[in-house]
């Protein structure tokens, strides 16, 4: 292997950077705008004449909404890990355990191998085999396997998926992936919470456009159905953004995972292994489900491909990636 | 009015200068920080073998030509001066150990132990270790090279004297040989 195949690795970690900040930025704008929805339909209020001609007063909602969706977009670069790795109930790998002897060696091999301060190693108590990696930075980095997997791979393959975890270390895919999982966690809660909201305080609107009346009730009318929709479809629009960003990485991530241990073949079993055991990994929750090696959730998308599996998988076809895997192993030979 | 464009192109040419110069001694330590990991690793090795050979000799009565052979490759390896012989007799310890392994296979009571089980794992990591810390030093010497001799970077580099990083290379000559096959069915 050459060194010429590096710059994809600073591609993609200045791609990942601005990629983050986007998303926060979205996040952010996405909660202002269920904030002036609140500020229009249930305070009466509207400072900037988008519906209501004269309703000047302070938008509490939207400079609400905003400074909580800021607390919440940095509250998800910061300790969004913390979060994934709670939501999956791992704990910190027992260091004295002999049966993580092996994991924890390989895990030094591969922090030699890239160069990269050591992450810290998790366990996620459950008998599927599947592995993640969470974190704000390289600094800042988790590694999370499940029992499983330590128990059904032999050396070489937990070898090629702790380095397929490193590079998304390496790429910086973990902040991006992180602060996804966090922010759609977030969404989930909020539009269950503006669902009950609406259920209490659902008749200030009511009185304010029944005392104007005439023309403007079409168009607040339009506007609320807008609102409404917007708020409905956010956790599903979320997570289609969540499944998104991840499934490029996983080539990526395949590829340099193998620039790492010069042993293509090894992840290319290991995924083959991993896909045989269609057990859903069930301590993985479906918001972090796009931060996994594979798919937690066994759905039927990620083994397809087409414009379906465009949309609704997380992760490209292992059968592909095994392929793609195998190429590169007769590459290396000849 | 010339003067001012003068003086704001040079301060951009010093400012570039220094932080050309400052990537190259970047990279210059993070070469000299690789070459210090395997340093690491290796005396790991030599720490670990004479642990392992005192765990299989009661099981391995028979054997004591392969034992003595690597702890003899490992007193060699220890005493080894300088990058290129370390190398050589780094590799002769590797071909030693891998036939010691091979010879594990002989005896089912020593492969159960879980001792000499957990000392072969550590070895076998210990050896990774020292082929990833090789295979980092050899990426980022290789890197540092690039960029000492690449336009522009190589006139700062020939300014301030900077020297190519050597890359570790397999020295052995048995690492390098093409395995031979006998074919022929004599006994």
């Amino acid at each position: 292997m050459d060194i010429t195949k590096f710059p994809n690795i600073y591609e993609q970690q200045k791609r990942n950077r601005r990629q983050t900040i986007i998303i926060m930025a979205a996040f952010v704008l996405f909660f202002g705008f269920l904030g002036y929805g609140f500020d229009l339909f249930f305070f009466g209020v509207d400072p900037f004449g988008l519906v209501y001609e004269d309703a000047p007063g302070f938008p509490i909602g939207t400079a609400f909404a905003l400074i909580a969706g800021a607390i919440f977009a940095s509250w998800g670069l910061q300790s969004g890990a913390v979060a994934v790795l709670n939501s999956s109930r791992a704990y910190p790998v027992p260091e004295n355990d002999p049966k993580y002897r092996t994991l924890i060696n390989i895990v030094d091999e591969m922090t030699i191998a890239s160069g990269l301060p050591r992450p810290k190693l998790y366990i996620v108590p459950d008998p599927d085999p599947n592995a993640f990696a969470t974190g704000k930075d390289p600094q800042h980095s988790y590694i999370a396997v499940t029992e499983g997997l330590v128990e059904k791979l032999n050396r070489e393959e937990l070898q090629g998926v702790i380095a397929h975890e490193m590079s998304h270390v390496k790429n910086y895919d973990i902040r991006t992936m992180t602060v996804v999982a966090a922010l759609v966690g977030a969404i989930f809660l909020l539009s269950d919470a503006a669902r009950r909201m609406m259920f209490y305080g659902g008749g200030r609107a009511g009185r304010r456009s029944s005392s104007r009346g005439g023309g403007g009730g079409a168009i607040v009318a339009i506007l609320f159905v807008v609102w409404l929709i917007a708020m409905i479809l956010a956790p599903i629009i979320s997570q289609l953004l969540a499944m998104a960003v991840s499934r490029q990485r996983e080539y990526l991530a395949d590829a340099s995972g193998a620039e790492l241990t010069r042993n293509p073949l090894g992840l290319a079993s290991a995924l083959e292994k991993i896909e045989s055991s269609a057990e859903p990994t069930r301590a993985i929750k479906r918001g972090s489900a796009h931060l996994c090696i594979v798919d937690p959730l066994g759905r039927k998308a990620n083994f397809k491909e087409g414009a379906i599996a465009d949309v609704f998988a997380t992760h490209p076809p292992i059968s592909k990636r095994i392929m793609i895997l195998r190429a590169m192993a007769y590459s290396f030979q000849s | 009015m010339l003067g001012i464009i003068l003086l704001v192109v040079l301060g951009i040419i010093i400012i570039w200068v220094i932080a050309k110069y400052n990537s190259l001694i970047t990279l210059r330590n993070q070469v000299k920080n690789g070459w210090k990991q395997i340093d690491v690793q290796l005396k790991r090795r030599h720490d670990l073998i004479p642990n392992l050979i005192e765990a299989v000799r009661g099981y391995m009565q028979f054997e004591q030509d392969t034992l003595r052979m690597v702890v003899e490759a490992r007193n060699a390896a220890v005493a080894a001066r300088g990058p290129a012989e370390a190398a050589a007799k780094e590799g002769e310890l590797t071909q030693a150990l891998s036939r010691l392994f091979a010879l594990f296979e002989n005896y089912p009571n020593l492969k159960a132990s879980e001792n000499v089980k957990q000392l072969q794992e550590e070895l076998t990591s210990t050896e990774n270790k020292v082929s990833f810390a090789r295979q980092f030093y050899n990426d980022i010497a290789t890197k540092f090279n690039i960029a000492q001799q690449v336009f522009p970077g190589n006139i700062i580099a020939g300014m301030f004297r900077f020297t190519p990083a050597e890359l570790f290379e397999v020295t052995v000559a048995a690492e390098r040989e093409v395995p031979k096959v006998d074919l022929s069915l004599k006994k």
